[in-house]
């Protein structure tokens, strides 16, 4: 066969193809979005089906009538707007504590050589890789009256009562932060790398001090990566449930607390259905303020 | 408004008045940096003199920029000193020590209008904002940024933002600049017109200049003086014709221009290379070898009866490449020694000679560079 053939059956002299091209480019796309087929489907039924479904569990009531009395009594009730205002605490305090202590180790880090900074990061990432629960029962060892830190502290002679550590706020604090600090650590992480140290440099040479230069430069540059990773960590915290169960001793009712008595206890698959809908509509109020507030940031440009 | 780009410069030198009167020398003594084994800096001397323009210039590795990193402060060498006129730098932050730096990717701050950015060393500075206003609109306009200064930085072009870092740089009137590649990331026709703005810059302001390069052309044509720099030393240090009409070792004949090298021996008062003897002004006396540098542009094709105060040589071309400002010719000397000749190319020029072609090539005496044998020390 000659190289005129294949020519010839290409097609009639003339034919610029566009058709046949844009078909072809039409089968690539197609071939490219199946790929996501299956997470997609995945999604459907994990997801979308079952929140469908508390969606409308909701708003029916005992009876199985429509009905918005869930709602009605979340308003009425103190108890309910008691937990919200728990949760958020909670979720607020964890991000601040995230932040004060994330963000001069994701500044450590980023300053490191990348090797080191690896390794480190490794140290980071550690608590990923053991179980949530085993984390949380841990800081009970350590916390509780008879815990490490209780029988140490009275032996040195720092305090003679055991102090009340776990069972309250500050526990759950403490287990929480614990738990959320490399998701606060990994976006800023990410974000301080991507800033040129010349930009440092160069202030310098302008006539900044290190310090001034840090907030002229380097904070505005970081706070794409502070807006990520905060509200990350206030997301996630919104609907923790493990650590304030076991740290909270009861005393700490977060949202998720709430739906987990409501259907264990009183079987009222309604009312915590409600409480998630109400909670899911929050998350997703904050994560686009959030995304909001980055991309304000991002104008500033955040690297190149 | 003006376009940045324009070809027309206009010189705003009310602005900046040349301060030559109070430019600063740098000495840098016996400087020294390590890292583990291996020194970057070896020892270095280096004087720069009042309002100069001196490139340093080497292969990477070298230390050239770490020397420009620890005149700007930036690195910490393990011993030595650093002045800038009397003042002794070597312990001083890098903020104290007023120098205008430009970066290689120019390391403007991106979250800072045009403005900002010029204006960042002056509001360090406490100017009244009014003034600062006037000095950053005097410098744009000098870089012929006029207007850009509400332009955000990723809303310039690479030309451009190389601008607003020089405006940068020289908008609080240091008295050193220290550029770092500065030109590398452009592309060439941009660069080249840069070179010539930065000397232009230069003769105005007079402002003691270091500039770090690895592009030799670069060094050679922007550059009061070249410091040529080799594992952490100077190798050598002289203007840039000087430098290039005679290296001095082969690894500066090497770096700076092309060149082919010939292997010359001198016995009895006579040295042959090829064949030929020898004529030329720094002939040794004693008995060896040196090396003889032959640059391109200075050899000719020969034709019969010409040679006149000429060292000439017996060849034969092995290939011919035409560059059209150019033809680069290339041949092998009778004792086996690979040379090149680039030609001005005119006008009715007939084929270049074919492969195999003998041909006589010659170089005037007065062109011919003899280097020491750097195994026996000077010739």
């Amino acid at each position: 066969m000659t190289t005129a053939s294949v020519f010839d059956a290409a097609g009639p002299a003339g034919d610029d193809h566009a058709a046949g091209l844009r078909r072809d480019q039409w089968r690539e796309r197609m071939g490219l979005a199946s790929l996501a087929a299956p997470a997609l489907l995945l999604v459907t039924v994990t997801m979308l089906v079952p929140v469908g479904w508390l969606f409308g569990l909701s708003f029916l009531d005992d009876n199985g009538a429509l009905s918005l009395e869930h709602y009605r009594r979340m308003l009425a009730e103190p108890s309910y707007g008691r937990t919200f205002r728990t949760t958020f605490e909670i979720s607020f305090v964890t991000t601040l504590i995230c932040i004060l202590l994330g963000y001069p180790l994701a500044y450590f880090l980023s300053q490191l050589p990348r090797r080191a900074a690896n390794l480190c990061m490794i140290a980071v990432l550690l608590p990923f890789w053991t179980s949530l629960l085993v984390r949380t029962y841990a800081w009970l060892v350590l916390l509780q009256r008879s815990g490490l830190i209780n029988t140490w502290g009275m032996k040195l002679g720092l305090w003679s009562e055991p102090l009340q550590l776990v069972h309250n706020m500050g526990g759950t604090l403490i287990g929480m932060v614990h738990i959320m600090l490399p998701f606060m650590v990994l976006p800023l992480y990410g974000t301080m790398r991507a800033i040129d140290r010349n930009l440092l440099r160069a202030a310098a040479s302008l006539g900044s001090t290190p310090v001034h230069g840090f907030w002229t430069v380097f904070f505005p540059l970081s706070l794409p990566g502070l807006a990520a990773g905060a509200s990350l960590v206030f997301v996630l915290c919104l609907g923790f449930y493990v650590t304030p169960a076991m740290l909270g001793g009861g005393k700490v009712t977060m949202v998720s607390n709430r739906i987990a008595n409501d259907i264990e206890l009183f079987f009222n698959w309604g009312a915590a259905s409600a409480l998630g809908v109400v909670l899911l509509v929050i998350t997703l109020v904050v994560l686009m303020l959030a995304a909001r507030l980055s991309r304000g940031a991002g104008l500033f440009g955040a690297g190149h | 408004m003006r376009l940045a780009g324009d070809h027309e410069r206009p010189r705003d030198a009310a602005a900046f008045a040349p301060s030559s009167a109070t430019a600063l020398p740098i000495t840098v003594r016996r400087l020294s940096k390590a890292y583990g084994a291996v020194p970057v800096l070896d020892e270095i001397d280096l004087d720069v003199r009042p309002g100069e323009f001196l490139t340093l210039l080497g292969p990477s590795g070298s230390g050239k920029t770490t020397l420009l990193m620890a005149i700007a402060g930036f690195l910490r060498p393990d011993k030595g000193s650093i002045r800038f006129g009397e003042r002794e730098v070597v312990r001083l932050a890098p903020h104290k020590r007023e120098i205008g730096m430009v970066f290689q990717n120019y390391a403007l701050f991106p979250h800072m209008d045009v403005a900002r950015n010029v204006g960042f060393p002056l509001r360090l500075r406490r100017v009244p904002a009014a003034e600062a206003a006037r000095r950053v609109e005097a410098a744009l306009e000098m870089f012929q940024l006029g207007g850009f200064g509400g332009r955000r930085i990723d809303q310039l072009s690479g030309g451009q933002r190389q601008r607003v870092a020089l405006a940068r740089a020289i908008v609080f009137e240091p008295r050193i600049i220290l550029m770092d590649e500065p030109l590398s990331a452009l592309d060439k026709q941009l660069r080249e017109r840069m070179q010539i703005e930065l000397r232009q810059l230069h003769e105005r302001l007079g402002t003691t200049t270091v500039y770090v390069t690895h592009d030799q052309r670069e060094a050679l044509t922007m550059s009061d003086r070249v410091a040529i720099l080799d594992r952490g030393r100077i190798a050598r240090i002289d203007t840039p014709r000087a430098i290039y009409d005679d290296p001095g070792s082969r690894f500066v004949a090497e770096f700076i221009g092309e060149s082919s090298f010939l292997d010359v021996a001198v016995a009895d008062g006579v040295a042959r290379a090829a064949g030929s003897t020898i004529r030329a002004g720094n002939l040794p006396t004693r008995q060896g070898c040196c090396t003889m540098v032959l640059r391109p542009e200075r050899l000719h094709l020969l034709g019969p009866g010409e040679g006149e105060g000429m060292n000439c040589f017996d060849g034969r071309v092995t290939g011919a490449v035409y560059q059209g400002d150019t033809l680069l010719l290339q041949a092998v000397l009778s004792g086996g020694s690979p040379v090149a000749l680039r030609l001005t190319t005119r006008g009715g020029e007939g084929p270049p000679p074919a492969p195999g072609t003998p041909v006589r090539i010659g170089i005037a005496v007065s062109d011919t560079v003899l280097l020491p044998d750097e195994a026996q020390g000077a010739p």
